[in-house]
């Protein structure tokens, strides 16, 4: 069961990283690669700024800032040069390699010893229900700072989850979704077209960016390899959450990365309970996502054979 | 109101795909004046519009508009004084976003966008009061995405979106090139109709002639990149489809003429 809450945490703390991930592709229909590399960079920079004792919330919110920086750039490289977005966040993600390095001055940077947002609510749970307090949930018998921790995250997601929902319906926030859709028209309609993919893939990185920080915190370290097929997760965090809601508007689709995101780390915490071997779970990922992409294809194509061969019968 | 100084543009210059799509346009048209454009393919004429509406950068000349040069500005600081309507009915309007939307994004062509909510409850009655005049039922559905619609609603509500707030010119791309016979009268009849009632000065390209003889107070014809003729007054009411057929005509011959005097140069001097 603790397994089982640990998984729900993680998942919210990702649900930001599918959140991102949908921005940039869902909403700008921008295939960004950079979140690999700025899911690292947030968790650097806001571990390196923890260790050297700056308040945890803060690093949380510089580490966010971090990620904005990287996205703009990929933005402003894909725009102002006229690069293939693809290309564009391979190069920034590959730089930012080298700069989480020098961010942390080393390849992996505990924080066990450190004041993280997650020791707070360690400590805060000690304060009113005492060290190594235990209680039953549906039968289960669980540690009670594990329900603050998850508490914790799921207000924290609604926060951000109706901060970006009110955002994409703000006057900008109506002109990205348009930018998105139809480039063509709201030029016509005068947007800075450019301007927009920058300050969106800003964005996009620095929810990736802060949710690689979180998990940081959580997990205890940063790592410069964490970021690796964070992309890949993230886009099936957003599928399965458009499968699961089915519905296309906004608030439900944010909703639906969430859930998603949730769900998919269940999975896959389930999975390697069951006993897959951890170094499996990319390859997994890659080709859950494949199926993905490639099902609804299938399924008309079905569709469209089973009605010509009724047709014909 | 709308000027265009000796405006020149090559695609692709210096290699073999060279277009030199428009060669010294000029062209000043006074303010409510609604001139059609018409123009073999390839004549440059779609060109002019995309260069008003500053699609791309001119090589040479000056646009300017309302006395304001605006050959330098980008394409949506334009939008500012220029509403537009494509020739495909996808390119006007998001498809994903509701009718609503689009049109809350209309009312607020060329001006700030900033963090105010972006479909106001106290417009949504304004909206369904200039989608009621169309008789397509739009009012009832403001919620539904317009990728559900058919062209002809799309390219009906384009033009909508483009004259909510009172453009200081109107480009119409051939904008009913894409529709059937049926529904392109009917967004023609819209189109005069929003033309006349707020007095738009507008710039039409289309390849009907019978639209251009029917509609507007201005003709030009357009070929090979430059203004060939220009009929506007009492020299427009008078004009027939078949004038413009015969005018055409003319154009063909004297292009077969001039390449038929350079293969004559040619055997003789090279």
């Amino acid at each position: 069961m603790s397994l089982l809450i640990g998984s729900f945490t993680i998942g919210l703390i990702l649900a930001l990283l599918a959140l991102g991930i949908f921005i940039s592709f869902r909403i700008f229909d921008f295939p960004d690669i950079t979140a690999e590399g700025s899911f690292t960079f947030g968790a650097a920079t806001g571990a390196s700024l923890i260790v050297a004792g700056v308040n945890p919330l803060l690093a949380s919110l510089v580490a966010f800032i971090a990620g904005m920086a990287a996205g703009a750039v990929t933005g402003l490289i894909h725009t102002r040069f006229k690069i293939n977005p693809l290309l564009a966040g391979i190069l920034v993600m590959t730089a930012l390699y080298s700069v989480n390095l020098h961010v942390m001055g080393k390849s992996n940077m505990p924080l066990l010893s450190e004041t993280t947002v997650f020791t707070w609510i360690e400590q805060f749970s000690v304060n009113i229900s005492g060290e190594n307090a235990r209680t039953m949930v549906l039968g289960w018998d669980v540690a009670v700072k594990d329900l603050w921790l998850l508490l914790f995250c799921s207000i924290s997601i609604c926060i951000f989850c109706m901060i970006l929902w009110w955002f994409f319906r703000t006057n900008i926030g109506t002109a990205m979704r348009a930018t998105g859709d139809n480039d063509q028209m709201i030029r016509a309609l005068g947007v800075n077209t450019k301007t927009m993919i920058i300050a969106g893939v800003a964005i996009a990185n620095g929810f990736v960016a802060l949710s690689g920080a979180l998990l940081a915190q959580y997990q205890g370290f940063a790592d410069v390899q964490m970021g690796i097929g964070m992309m890949v997760w993230g886009l099936a965090s957003v599928i399965i959450g458009e499968a699961i809601i089915n519905d296309n508007s906004l608030g439900m689709v944010i909703f639906g990365a969430v859930i998603g995101s949730v769900l998919f780390r269940l999975l896959v915490a389930i999975a390697l309970r069951w006993g897959l071997n951890p170094n499996d779970l990319k390859i997994i990922t890659a080709l859950f996502v494949f199926i993905a992409l490639i099902l609804p294809g299938l399924m008309k194509n079905k569709r469209k054979f089973n009605l010509t061969r009724r047709n014909h019968a | 109101m709308l000027k265009i100084n000796n405006i020149k543009k090559t695609f692709n210059p210096e290699t073999v795909n060279e277009v030199k799509a428009l060669r010294s346009v000029n062209l000043e048209i006074d303010e409510g004046s609604f001139v059609c454009v018409l123009g073999t393919n390839g004549s440059g004429k779609s060109t002019m519009l995309n260069a008003v509406a500053g699609t791309f950068m001119i090589d040479e000349g000056d646009v300017l508009l309302d006395n304001t040069n605006i050959t330098k500005w980008s394409e949506h600081k334009r939008a500012q004084l220029i509403g537009r309507v494509f020739q495909n009915p996808f390119s006007g309007t998001a498809p994903n976003m509701s009718i609503q939307e689009n049109l809350a994004l209309a009312f607020k062509r060329g001006q700030k966008r900033g963090l105010g909510w972006g479909l106001p409850k106290n417009k949504l009655d304004e909206f369904k009061t200039i989608v009621r005049p169309l008789n397509m039922g739009l009012e009832d559905r403001l919620e539904n995405p317009i990728g559900k619609l058919s062209g002809g609603q799309r390219q009906a509500l384009t033009l909508l979106m483009a004259t909510a707030l009172k453009p200081k010119l109107l480009l119409l791309d051939e904008h009913t090139a894409a529709l059937d016979p049926k529904t392109a009268s009917k967004v023609i009849e819209l189109t005069e109709k929003i033309i006349t009632r707020d007095r738009l000065t507008t710039l039409m390209v289309t390849h009907s002639m019978q639209q251009a003889v029917n509609l507007g107070d201005r003709i030009i014809m357009m070929h090979k990149g430059q203004v060939a003729y220009d009929f506007k007054g009492e020299e427009k009411k008078r004009l027939k489809v078949n004038d413009l057929l015969a005018l055409f005509d003319e154009l063909r011959r004297k292009d077969n003429i001039d390449q038929g005097v350079a293969e004559m140069l040619k055997e003789q001097y090279v």
